[in-house]
């Protein structure tokens, strides 16, 4: 396993964040280039096909795929909304991009908003990031001033305005649709699809939305071609990934790594193994929401899409929740579905519902209060919450809560007094 | 309610948008930086000005949690209770937090100082103990340190 310096070649730049520097870089030679040769807008969707790249935010779409869904000639305007909400548990990587190197989204933002016909985007940022979007909001304004934004770039004929919004705290507003209705200002229920957002987005106008890192490797690819891209690490799922680790290692941190590597070489790698010398006893390697891994898959997995689904999780957000031998994990369970219950929405039942009743039933359990149909009820509630709602957020909380279930069931069944006694009467 | 020169901003911020009720979380974090939160009074007075019914802002302001449809203490602590966080030092810090301000989560100090609020994620999951002040990441955070960064805090 080798790091990897795509995304993240400029992060420890002195002033990385600035204008002057990320042209001294090179930075937006692509985007200007794409203006002058006027590329072929289709071309450029083919080209972003080609190379593979999967949306980073947590679904894994092809990018390419989704900008071919907007519609030609409904003489509606297009929108490219850029999704910074970053707030899946574990997540911190879309942050090292608007800190660091904000332009470089913004590059990819021009390219993007060319490729797909449109004049307007929006880059969506949780608004907890204070810092991330000072810069984005100072580096959109160095563009501007540079002649980057704005009318007839460049003399090109290409109009394109870029503004920052912001969110107020509510990890929903990740899921592509309820971002679209946080930006309308309404309250920010997801919508059903279809429609899509390509075909119906923001202001009933087509919509393309991009999750952060996902827009900055487009300058990557228009530059160095498809096929440069296609061929970084695992072949159905390729490109590098920002893989953010947290938990129970001696070095948490960011690394750039090529997709098709194996999990425990990062772990035994860069993040120097489990901290104090422990053991290892799980791994939730895509955000809260993917299932999670015990050592023995850890130590056979490789993280790339099919890679992963062969253990029956997913990649997400490239979130990787490392938990040491001593993590309760019925402890761990209570502390997620939490997340869980919190954040729904509130508009479909079986979420809204469901969600707290799971922490209830947990948290019972935990304190010693649980009786031994609770296991069987959990899952049951899963499987009438899983599926049966307008967002993947109510999916995203069973899919922990079912595996950490199934794996650790010995954990849950060691807290509930019934459990205890009736082992005791087959004892004897 | 406000100065001239700052319906001014506020009417820019509503321009920037094709309609005036997209402006609205925008106009909403503005009014309550000025306010501190978001009264009724002030619900209705973004209401006209987004030419919407005083019901949809609150729909809103009900909704997220950085909105706050409460009084709050001069100093908001953002505190994350999350997984990651908590299983490397987050937990030690609400302890820590709670018994110094003699709060429970999402309670205001009785000198109106401090509001602690429990945070769901704050991306920072490498770095924790972590909190916000008035939406200010401080990273890394020892318990010495908090505790000067509180004094710091008029």
């Amino acid at each position: 396993m080798k790091l990897s310096s795509v995304l993240s070649a400029r992060f420890e730049k002195p002033d990385s964040h600035l204008l002057e520097g990320y042209r001294a870089d090179g930075g937006y030679e692509t985007f200007l280039s794409v203006l002058s040769e006027k590329r072929d807008p289709d071309e450029l969707t083919a080209l972003v096909k080609a190379s593979g790249l999967r949306g980073r935010g947590g679904a894994g779409f092809s990018t390419g795929m989704k900008w071919s869904f907007v519609p030609k000639d409904t003489g509606k305007p297009v929108y490219l909304c850029v999704n910074g909400d970053e707030s899946e548990p574990g997540t911190y990587k879309d942050r090292q991009i608007l800190e660091f190197d904000p332009h470089a989204l913004l590059e990819g933002v021009g390219i993007a908003c060319y490729a797909i016909g449109s004049h307007k985007a929006y880059v969506y940022l949780r608004c907890e990031f204070q810092l991330g979007c000072e810069r984005i909001q100072a580096a959109i304004d160095e563009a501007y001033a540079a002649g980057l934004f704005g009318k007839n770039i460049e003399g090109s004929g290409f109009d394109l305005d870029v503004h920052l919004t912001m969110g107020a705290g509510a990890y929903i507003c990740g899921e592509e649709t309820s971002l679209l209705n946080s930006i309308e200002g309404v309250r920010p229920y997801p919508r059903n699809k279809p429609p899509f957002p390509a075909v119906e987005g923001l202001f009933g106008c087509p919509t393309i939305v991009n999750n952060v890192e996902t827009i900055t490797n487009i300058p990557h690819i228009v530059k160095r071609g498809a096929e440069w891209h296609a061929g970084l690490g695992n072949s159905d799922d390729p490109g590098t990934r920002l893989w953010c680790v947290s938990g129970h290692v001696a070095t948490r941190g960011v690394w750039e790594i090529e997709t098709g590597y194996k999990l425990q070489d990062l772990i035994d790698g860069p993040c120097g193994g489990i901290r104090d010398g422990k053991k290892l006893k799980a791994v939730i390697p895509g955000g809260s929401s993917s299932k999670v891994l015990l050592p023995e898959e850890v130590a056979q997995v490789t993280m790339d899409t099919p890679g992963i689904r062969a253990f029956g999780s997913s990649l997400g957000s490239a979130a990787i929740i490392v938990l040491d031998e001593d993590t309760d994990m019925v402890d761990a369970l209570v502390n997620l579905m939490k997340f869980y219950a919190h954040e729904s929405c509130g508009q479909c039942t079986p979420c809204r519902e469901g969600t707290p009743w799971i922490v209830k039933i947990l948290v019972r359990i935990n304190e010693g209060r649980g009786r031994l149909e609770d296991l069987e009820l959990l899952d049951d509630l899963a499987v009438n919450i899983e599926g049966r709602t307008v967002c993947a957020l109510a999916d995203g909380a069973c899919w922990p809560l079912t595996s950490i279930l199934k794996k650790f069931r010995h954990e849950f069944v060691a807290k509930i007094p019934s459990a205890a006694s009736t082992e005791e009467v087959v004892g004897a | 309610m406000f100065d001239k020169e700052i319906v001014e901003e506020l009417e820019a911020i509503r321009s920037r948008f094709p309609f005036p009720k997209a402006a609205m979380v925008p106009v909403l974090r503005r009014v309550q930086e000025l306010r501190g939160w978001l009264d009724s009074d002030a619900q209705a007075w973004v209401a006209e000005l987004l030419s919407v019914k005083p019901i949809e802002v609150h729909e809103v302001v009900s909704f997220y949690p950085m909105f706050y449809g409460q009084p709050v203490g001069r100093h908001v602590l953002h505190v994350c209770r999350t997984l990651s966080c908590d299983s490397c030092g987050n937990k030690e810090l609400w302890d820590h937090l709670e018994t110094k301000l003699g709060v429970d989560r999402n309670g205001t100090t009785d000198d109106g100082r401090f509001t602690l609020k429990a945070a769901e994620c704050l991306a920072s999951c490498g770095t924790s103990p972590v909190m916000l002040i008035n939406n200010k990441r401080h990273e890394n955070l020892s318990l010495s340190q908090v505790d000067d960064l509180l004094e710091g805090c008029s």
